[in-house]
């Protein structure tokens, strides 16, 4: 039903724009999960609301992206991208991600 | 912005199915990008054939790097996709699709779509490239989307100058900037929209360009369905999607994404001392002259004998002088044959046959557009890892 849905967006979309039919994109489902860790929960509570799991995984690997690299990331989400994040939970976020990554 | 129900929703649904990890449904394989942990799959979405994804909320989707073999345009379901915010705008009425104009204009504007269609189009060729297209090689690595060098793409855009509309709304003595927003936008209350800005006087250049149409179709919803900005020679953080909020100020823009984001270091090269902080900083800007051969990947082994090399190349606006090719490591060059030109903005291809002996060969390509600038043999850094431009090997065996 779904795919008809779509098919049929789509195929106004190829006829043009002589009568311009509303579109509704569906997005995939999300696939990347957080690795199992320390906190995991708060960090799936903190971080999952506004971005997928991904755009920590892909994140460079090694002794120069431990702690002072996670530390800088989580300041940034809640300094210039207001993430909610209590205090409390900091910590335990760098912690997981240091460890886990 | 999502709603608190909503926005729960999504996050609800996405740690339910991989909890599940039942519906991993849209991983067709997985590809490996050239550096460390490069591992991406390959997913399927609606109106794209399978990209390499980067991130999934907000989408973000790397074109594979063969298609820019197959010619000079890049097909609207292989160019690549890249938001900041998860509120992307998922159901889209065309019919009901306004473009307000305001601030410091005589005459504020709410145009439909089918206003901005009456309005008389033009045409450009144009590359489109992401500021952090293959930040994946930088080294020593940085933080951010670990790009290889599939974020960029060439498309014939349709649309109507941006002139246009600002003559229209009347732009007023003192106007310094003008402010483009889009319909995507953040999930949290305190996380800065989205806003890009232009000088005046590039706003008004005739060239930047509200864009409906892209390679003789209507915008694919994921690159900015029904209207993008269109800004030639610039970095894609520019070309904002969804286009929806266009407003005139009297100051120097200084919203996060403009002030704090997508800066390069304000030195001769853009560059600074690997590892190191720059001075000052400065928006990024125009796109640097680049090339790539297309047609042989790395660590390939071809024939000995004569092998036609095939590739692209482009710069920022000022056109391609010459692509020269190297199958010594980078000791002699020789220039390539140009393909055809659709513009100063657009890929260029070009082509050069070489007899390879048996051996192993050091394939290398390098672009000189025509203010002169040329690749550099070895790369330039900057913290953020935008700009790369370096002369790009291939490694290639003949036996």
């Amino acid at each position: 039903m779904k795919h008809q849905l779509l098919a049929i967006v789509l195929a106004a979309f190829a006829l043009g724009t002589a009568h311009a039919a509303p579109v509704s994109y569906k997005l995939p489902d999300e696939t990347a999960a957080f690795k199992p860790g320390p906190n995991l929960e708060v960090v799936q509570n903190n971080c999952t609301a506004c971005h997928s799991a991904d755009y920590i995984n892909t994140q460079p690997r090694g002794e120069k992206f431990k702690k002072d690299f996670w530390q800088a990331e989580v300041t940034k989400m809640i300094k210039v991208y207001g993430a909610p994040i209590d205090d409390a939970d900091v910590g335990k976020i760098v912690d997981y991600l240091a460890a886990t990554y | 912005m999502l709603d608190r129900r909503e926005l729960m929703k999504r996050a609800g649904m996405a740690a339910l199915v991989t909890g599940l990890g039942a519906r991993g449904a849209l991983a067709l394989d997985t590809v490996t990008l050239p550096f460390d942990n490069g591992e991406r799959p390959l997913v399927k979405y609606p109106q794209k054939r399978p990209m390499i994804g980067l991130t999934s909320r907000p989408p973000q989707l790397e074109t594979p790097f063969s298609v820019f073999n197959d010619g000079p345009i890049t097909p609207n379901n292989a160019f690549f996709v890249r938001y900041h915010l998860a509120d992307v705008p998922l159901d889209i009425d065309p019919d009901k699709f306004m473009l307000e104009v305001k601030g410091k204009v005589d005459k504020p504007l709410k145009l439909s779509l089918k206003d901005i269609r009456k309005l008389k189009a033009t045409e450009i060729v144009a590359v489109n490239q992401c500021s952090g297209n293959s930040r994946g090689f930088s080294n020593p690595r940085v933080a951010g989307g670990q790009l290889a060098n599939g974020a960029m793409g060439n498309a014939r855009w349709r649309g109507v100058p941006l002139k246009t509309v600002l003559d229209m709304a009347g732009v007023q003595q003192g106007a310094k900037q003008v402010t483009f927003n889009g319909m995507d936008g953040p999930v949290a209350d305190k996380t800065p929209d989205f806003i890009k800005a232009l000088d005046i006087d590039h706003a008004r250049d005739s060239e930047v360009m509200l864009a409906y149409g892209m390679n003789g179709e209507d915008l694919p919803v994921l690159n900015g369905f029904p209207l993008r900005l269109v800004v030639p020679g610039y970095y894609g953080t520019y070309w904002v999607k969804h286009l929806n909020e266009i407003a005139v100020i009297d100051s120097v823009f200084d919203g996060y994404w403009m002030k704090s984001a997508y800066r390069i270091p304000d030195t001769p090269n853009n560059s600074v001392e690997p590892g190191t902080a720059p001075k000052a900083t400065i928006p990024i800007g125009r796109l640097t002259v680049r090339s790539f051969i297309t047609n042989v990947t790395d660590g390939a082994k071809l024939r000995p004998g004569s092998t036609a090399l095939k590739g692209i190349a482009f710069d920022g606006g000022k056109g391609i002088k010459e692509v020269a090719v190297a199958i010594d490591g980078g000791k002699t060059w020789t220039a390539a044959k140009l393909g055809k030109d659709l513009g100063k903005y657009s890929f260029r291809e070009w082509t050069l046959p070489v007899r390879l002996a048996a051996g192993s060969y050091e394939l290398k390509v390098r672009a000189t557009n025509n203010a002169g600038d040329v690749q550099p043999m070895n790369p330039l850094w900057n913290p953020a890892g935008y700009l790369r431009n370096v002369v790009e090997t291939v490694r290639v065996t003949a036996a």
